[in-house]
């Protein structure tokens, strides 16, 4: 897979930012993958985590707008503790679904879910699921 | 002894059948139950974003109101509830400057270090009740049930809120073995059912709970248990839709493990409201002979 870098894929400015909403540090990423053989939902995902993490390092915010891994992560934090360097990458995950969020961007609409779905799910769900999904 | 409870949204509701007979197992040990006044949602989940806040104002004042009340403990049972509680205590008690946000921003309420222990029914059982006086109140063993212990992840996950080290199911295991049924270790016992993921997926197509059923199917597991509602509904609600989509080869029988706590202290089998589990979920202790009715 090639993605071209340059000016207008590269924002320096997107690495520091989602370090500040997760807390975290991506440059300390050693590329070992361990979060992708971790993960449950890795097979539903687009990129797996591990190239997620390296496109962060590389600040490709557009690539990283545009593709499903954070929306299939469910914070179940099996890749974060296992991390050999230390990074909660479900943190990660979670700020980049913040910075489509914060722009008032859902990924689904409770309004188009069925009337059956909303009846029969346990609260947590759906409290869950709003949360991750809506802004 | 009297403990302060905190049940949470989903168990007043569509899982009554792990809150009543959660309740009535503690009863029956000799455990006064006293739930918080005033209690409101956890959230479900922590926020995980350094600069999001607001979301913790939810799970800091449940245990406020457990505070209020002179707790030094606040006992909960729902696995989310239980993670969220945990991880917003632990952020009160160990960051200062988001404690004191919080308590400033909540100026109607007391100030909160974290001084509250949120502590899980299960290690509750061990530390209070201990496993040997939970054998001496068997009714009804649990003779010939393969269980296993599904713990998912947010009894485990992250580390410093774990009711036990990763890797480790002692807890569950342990009170399965004083109920006097057989524990099978599973190697899926860790890992996710979906979570939420279940409102964008579609009905009976959650790869990851079909992961866990197949899993212990295969490893000899005749029966699951859990502590959350969410890995309820995607492992025992949804199986049916799984098997009819062909994502799971065997029906693995789903239950909260308070359920199967009250069935071997011989309560009441009404009290367990099993006809809110999936069907063949009764239909497997009715075989076992296990019920008794009042």
């Amino acid at each position: 897979m090639t993605i071209p870098i340059s000016d207008h894929s590269l924002s320096l400015k997107s690495i520091e930012e989602i370090n500040t909403l997760s807390g975290e540090s991506v440059k300390v990423c050693m590329q070992c993958a361990t979060c992708t053989g971790m993960c449950p939902m890795a097979e539903e995902m687009d990129f797996s985590p591990r190239k997620v993490m390296h496109f962060v390092q590389f600040g490709l915010m557009e690539k990283l707008m545009d593709i499903n891994t954070y929306w299939k992560c469910a914070s179940c934090h099996a890749c974060s503790v296992q991390c050999p360097r230390g990074i909660d990458i479900a943190k990660v995950m979670e700020a980049l679904r913040q910075k489509v969020l914060r722009k008032s961007k859902n990924y689904i609409e409770p309004s188009q879910m069925s009337k059956e779905a909303i009846a029969e799910m346990p609260q947590i769900a759906l409290v869950a699921g709003f949360r991750k999904f809506t802004s | 002894m009297k403990i302060s409870y905190y049940p949470g949204c989903t168990l007043k509701t569509k899982a009554k059948n792990l809150d009543i007979a959660a309740v009535a197992s503690l009863e029956a040990l000799g455990v006064e139950v006293e739930e918080i006044e005033r209690w409101n949602c956890c959230g479900a989940v922590h926020s995980l974003t350094a600069d999001d806040l607001i979301h913790q104002v939810a799970p800091v004042r449940n245990l406020i109101r457990a505070k209020e009340m002179g707790a030094d403990k606040l006992v909960t049972l729902c696995s989310m509830c239980y993670n969220t509680l945990a991880r917003a205590n632990e952020m009160m008690k160990n960051d200062p400057v988001k404690r004191d946000t919080i308590n400033r921003f909540m100026d109607e309420e007391i100030d909160y270090n974290g001084d509250i222990e949120v502590v899980h029914y299960l290690s509750f059982l061990k530390e209070e009740i201990g496993w040997e006086k939970l054998k001496s109140q068997v009714k009804v063993p649990l003779t010939d049930l393969k269980i296993g212990s599904y713990y998912g992840c947010t009894l485990q996950r992250p580390t410093e809120v774990g009711i036990e080290p990763l890797g480790h199911f002692e807890l569950m295991n342990d009170m399965f073995t004083s109920l006097g049924a057989e524990v099978v270790e599973f190697s899926a016992a860790a890992k996710c059912c979906g979570s939420y993921q279940v409102l964008s997926s579609l009905p009976g197509e959650n790869n990851a709970a079909a992961v866990v059923i197949n899993t212990a199917a295969k490893e000899g597991v005749e029966a699951l248990a859990t502590s959350c509602p969410l890995c309820e509904y995607n492992l025992g609600k949804q199986q049916q839709q799984m098997q009819d989509k062909g994502k799971i080869e065997q029906n693995v029988p789903t239950y909260y493990f308070t359920q199967l706590l009250a069935v071997a202290l011989g309560l009441d089998s009404q009290l367990c409201h099993f006809e809110l589990n999936d069907k063949k979920s009764l239909a497997l202790l009715e075989d076992k002979n296990y019920l008794v009715a009042a």
